[in-house]
């Protein structure tokens, strides 16, 4: 077995033939998070036919975004752009009157080079309203990237830290300083008081990812535990309580598509990232936390007999799925992080497709999953970036792997040829972040397994007609 | 600019990929951006499609963008015919494409001398024509091509066949009830002795296309799709049609009245009389007209309703109401503002009123204005009836999965005449039987459930876990609440605090 692990991993692009969602999909979750927000999805018939059909039932609840339905006029510029923008927006903050507006730029926008950045600042000014332009399209981008592009948006919007300019700050910073150069080993000493100052050493911390409220809190209270403050997360639950950005504050993605975020808060608000693999699994919870503490000079407690624990209450899934073969077809940028924890739960990845793969921004979750397979005896997976479906499926028919993780384009084929499948959007929208939803990826993970269990002797899996030669 | 969040018909493209995938060995490419194959998923999904759509995208990226799709799209095409070798390839444009005008059609041409399937450009305008429209036209476009094809390869046979025959035009994928009209519309036809030549577009092969115009007449039992290709056939071939939608009583005799005059048109000697068929078909084979006579339909003699669809089924549905049951129409409508005139020629005398629009909102309002006591429409009016406290049977798309049932539920034909009078039938008694509980103060079983399962407890939930507590969504709120008490009572914890949440939903679920 050994010998067929290789020590790196590949890396291969193929056609970008491949299914996946519109990032114009991120309205759906975003309109959800902040509450105040209105979207304004900037573009033709055919975004507006994908939200109402992807969406399915929330379109019915009154929701907070819309389309600006481009017509031919608009196209041929025979109306001006500004004026029917500013005509929409009266209406909107009429009905609604929300914090801001968020223009979702379009494939349409884009083709047509509509100003939507130049023209915000001055209807923002007529309006009074805040206008944030996000190029969601899927010119250049795949499904969840949309999240990333309002994200990055949002963060030029975000206040200023204020610099506290009095001494006893200056010589706090410094001895921030001290704990990076000399490690702590004269700090065992006096840990009460330690503790209270430890709390107050913690500079200002910034997460950024958007997760329900929940998800939130629950990882907020995990670092807590820990002693680490969070003094914000970008998004808010309200736009008015965007958190404050500046060169002291630390940043950290819990997500593992948000590299546009992460580029725009470091180079443009000089905060300074935190490189950690992703809080999803027990693992990458864990790791996340101990890179985040290892930046402050905090040393964990409790961490490995937190973990440990979850492990022992996924025992009886990690029993279904050990040895088990998946296989990921790639549409949400989530797959390095999920495959790095099935990994670890003892499955075999053949292969991890993914539409776009910043390996600065992913560095230490891809490093995670080298160690993870090296530690696990697993072969290294390929990583396919930008996949193409067709050979996709022909390499599936040769792998016949166990489970395959798809869009659900395929779902229905893949499962009619005796391949069990799991939606990936899914993922997208469960709780799979902390300590305490690992249980939910795996209850994801394990439904067509368990579910095939009691189908399995009924004799009928394979339910297509002969396919002719 | 236009504000909206719903639309009752797709874009162009869809109407034209729905024409396409329902043809046996065609292959659609679209030329489009990432994120824009999404009919897959809908065909996958709601049609619960065992094989892989026959769609593929050729991506619109930021290089097209830039330099064009060169040889990108051409590739795609000969990449496709040598994987899958489809009979004909459908190049298909979407809002995107269309306006970075590039030469599709070139692009097609090029194409076709390298590939062996036959391959076109969708032609569709998508900034003019909707899903139906464009469907319409596409299958016209096919039908042309292959029988152009065939006239000039010579292999076109016009004669007919000997015994009686129909083409059936305009069954396909992802249409309302489609598959069981199909169904009820073949059982019908075999009744009357008349063979079924084809049936265009669903299942059926482009290489049969030039059979054709060896059936007697063409039935075209929907007004939106098909209607284009039986003028076409009409006029170059001399082929009748009927396009009465056999929907309700009424209109089924009138459409069975129809194929008898063109059969007829078609015999020499014996005469073909239908009659005594729709006489014992209307009085006993379905049920409807018995219904209309019984208790139950006269107790909804003059109840108010609101229809509103595809031109099809509002019209056919509007009718059956008013003329078949006696039921008070109030308003009716259609969002094929396309084919306004003919819709409002169809209702004109069973309704009070006529509503052409394709905006939700002003269906909302004037469902909300009228109160009905029923409504009939699309999955859009289900929800607004779900609002009002009105109830909604679902007569025409646009649909969601449970309009794609399992079981045998046609619209058209005697079957239909059934299941639709079901349909009328549980809307108002639930809406009555709604009525009545609300007068009679409801059941009264809610409380006796909650009271059982509400502990008065020894626990207090502090401020935060409160909050956090109000976060869950309400169908579930009780149950954690329920799993969080049991927890901290198994642990002596009295005061509940988020951290016990979650320590005992990581208990619990364990």
């Amino acid at each position: 077995m050994s010998n067929k692990i290789s020590e790196t991993l590949t890396f291969e692009c193929e056609t970008g033939n491949y299914h996946t969602f519109c990032p114009i999909s991120c309205v759906a979750w975003l309109y959800q998070k902040i509450e105040d927000s209105f979207f304004l999805v900037v573009g033709t018939k055919t975004c507006g036919y994908f939200l109402q059909n992807a969406l399915g039932v929330m379109i019915f609840a009154e929701p907070r975004y819309a389309m600006a339905e481009l017509e031919e006029g608009d196209i041929s510029a025979q109306l001006n752009d500004y004026e029917e923008l500013k005509r929409l927006c009266l209406q909107i903050k009429k009905d609604r009157n929300p914090s801001v507006i968020i223009w979702i730029g379009t494939c349409t926008t884009e083709i047509i080079k509509m100003d939507l950045e130049g023209m915000a600042p001055k209807l923002e000014n007529e309006l009074g309203i805040p206008i944030v332009v996000a190029r969601a399209n899927g010119l250049d981008y795949a499904f969840t990237q949309g999240e990333d592009t309002v994200l990055a948006a949002m963060a030029h919007r975000c206040p200023q830290q204020i610099l506290l300019k009095n001494k006893k700050k200056i010589i706090q910073d410094s001895s921030i300083q001290n704990f990076f150069s000399f490690l702590s080993s004269e700090k065992k000493e006096e840990r009460t008081n330690k503790d209270l100052e430890k709390l107050k050493k913690n500079p200002p911390l910034v997460l950024f990812g958007s997760l329900p409220s929940t998800v939130a809190s629950q990882l907020s209270l995990e670092l807590k535990r820990q002693s680490v403050q969070i003094s914000g997360w970008l998004p808010s639950q309200r736009y008015t309580d965007l958190p404050s950005l500046g060169d002291q504050v630390y940043v950290c993605g819990v997500n593992p598509f948000l590299s546009r975020t992460a580029t725009t808060l470091m180079r443009r608000r000089k905060c300074k990232l935190i490189g950690a693999p992703f809080p999803i699994g027990p693992d990458g919870t864990r790791a996340w936390i101990e890179k985040i503490c290892s930046v402050f000079g905090i040393k964990t407690e409790g961490l490995e007999k937190r973990e440990e624990q979850i492990w022992e209450n996924l025992k009886d899934y990690l029993d279904l799925i050990r040895g088990k073969s998946v296989f990921f077809m790639g549409d949400n940028l989530l797959e390095i992080s999920l495959a790095r924890f099935l990994i670890r739960c003892g499955m075999i990845v053949y292969e991890i497709g993914i539409p776009y793969l910043d390996k600065r921004y992913q560095a230490a979750e891809l490093l995670f999953l080298q160690e993870t397979c090296k530690n696990m005896s697993i072969p290294m997976p390929r990583i396919v970036e930008k996949p193409d479906n067709y050979n996709q499926i022909q390499r599936m028919r040769e792998l016949q792997p166990d489970l395959a993780i798809t869009g659900m384009a395929h779902a229905n084929p893949l499962e009619a040829r005796g391949i069990n499948t799991k939606w990936s959007v899914e993922f997208t929208f469960a709780q799979i972040h902390g300590f305490t939803n690992a249980r939910d990826v795996l209850e994801l993970v394990t439904r067509p397994l368990r579910r095939n269990n009691n189908l399995e002797n009924l004799g009928w899996s394979d339910l297509t007609k002969k396919e002719k030669k | 600019m236009k504000l909206a969040y719903w639309m009752y018909a797709g874009p162009a493209h869809i109407g034209t990929l729905r024409v396409a995938s329902s043809f046996k060995n065609v292959h659609a490419i679209m030329h489009a951006p990432l994120g824009d194959d999404y009919f897959n998923v809908m065909r996958s999904m709601l049609e619960r499609e065992r094989d892989f759509t026959p769609v593929t995208a050729s991506i619109v990226d930021r290089h097209v963008l830039a330099r064009g799709s060169q040889e990108k799209v051409v590739d795609n095409i000969t990449r496709k015919d040598k994987e899958e070798r489809p009979d004909l390839i459908v190049l298909t444009p979407t809002c995107t494409s269309s306006i970075l005008q590039e030469d599709l059609q070139n692009f097609v041409d090029r194409a076709s001398i390298t590939s062996n399937s036959d391959v076109i450009l969708a032609d569709v305008n998508h900034y003019r024509v909707n899903e139906l429209q464009a469907a319409d036209r596409t299958l016209e476009q096919v039908i042309r091509y292959y029988l152009e094809k065939a006239r000039r390869q010579g292999t076109l046979d016009q004669s007919i066949t000997k015994e009686p025959s129909a083409n059936i035009i305009g069954i396909f994928t992802l249409g309302f009830h489609n598959q069981h009209d199909y169904r009820e519309l073949k059982r019908l036809l075999q009744d009357l002795n008349i063979k079924i030549n084809k049936v265009i577009p669903e299942g059926g092969s482009v290489k049969d296309l030039q059979d054709l115009p060896k059936a007697w007449f063409n039935l075209v039992p929907y007004r939106e799709v098909g209607l284009m290709t039986a003028i076409y056939l009409e006029k170059n071939f001399g082929m009748p049609y009927v396009s009465i939608t056999p929907m309700g009583i009424v209109d089924i005799a009138e459409c069975i009245r129809q194929i008898q005059k063109h059969v007829n048109n078609l015999v020499s000697n014996e005469k073909f009389n239908y009659e005594p068929y729709i006489d014992q078909q209307t009085r006993f084979v379905s049920q409807a007209a018995w219904f209309s006579r019984s208790i139950d339909c006269q107790n909804l003699t003059g109840k108010k309703a609101v229809v509103f669809g595809d031109a099809t089924h509002a019209a056919s549905i509007t009718k059956i109401l008013a003329r078949e049951m006696g039921i008070r129409v109030s308003c009716t409508g259609t969002y094929c503002k396309h084919d306004a005139e003919w819709f409002k020629e169809q209702v004109q005398g069973f309704c009070d009123e006529i509503l052409i629009t394709d905006d939700h909102t002003k269906v909302g309002d004037m469902i909300a204005r009228i109160e009905p006591s029923a409504i009939f429409g699309t999955q859009m009016e289900r929800h607004i009836g779900k609002r009002l406290d009105i109830p909604c049977g679902v007569i025409s798309s646009p649909v969601h999965i449970q309009n794609f049932p399992l079981g045998y539920r046609p619209f058209l034909g005697y079957e239909g005449t059934n299941q639709i009078a079901d349909l009328v039938y549980n809307s108002f008694t639930l809406g009555m039987e709604d009525h009545l509980l609300e007068i009679f103060g409801g059941h009264d079983t809610k409380e006796v459930i909650t009271k059982s399962l509400s502990t008065d407890t020894d626990l207090t939930w502090n401020y935060e876990s409160q909050l956090e507590l109000n976060k869950i969504p309400g169908f579930v709120r009780g149950k954690i609440k329920r799993n969080t008490e049991k927890f901290a009572r198994q642990n002596n914890v009295t005061n509940i605090t988020v951290d016990i949440m979650y320590a005992a939903k990581e208990a619990l679920s364990a």
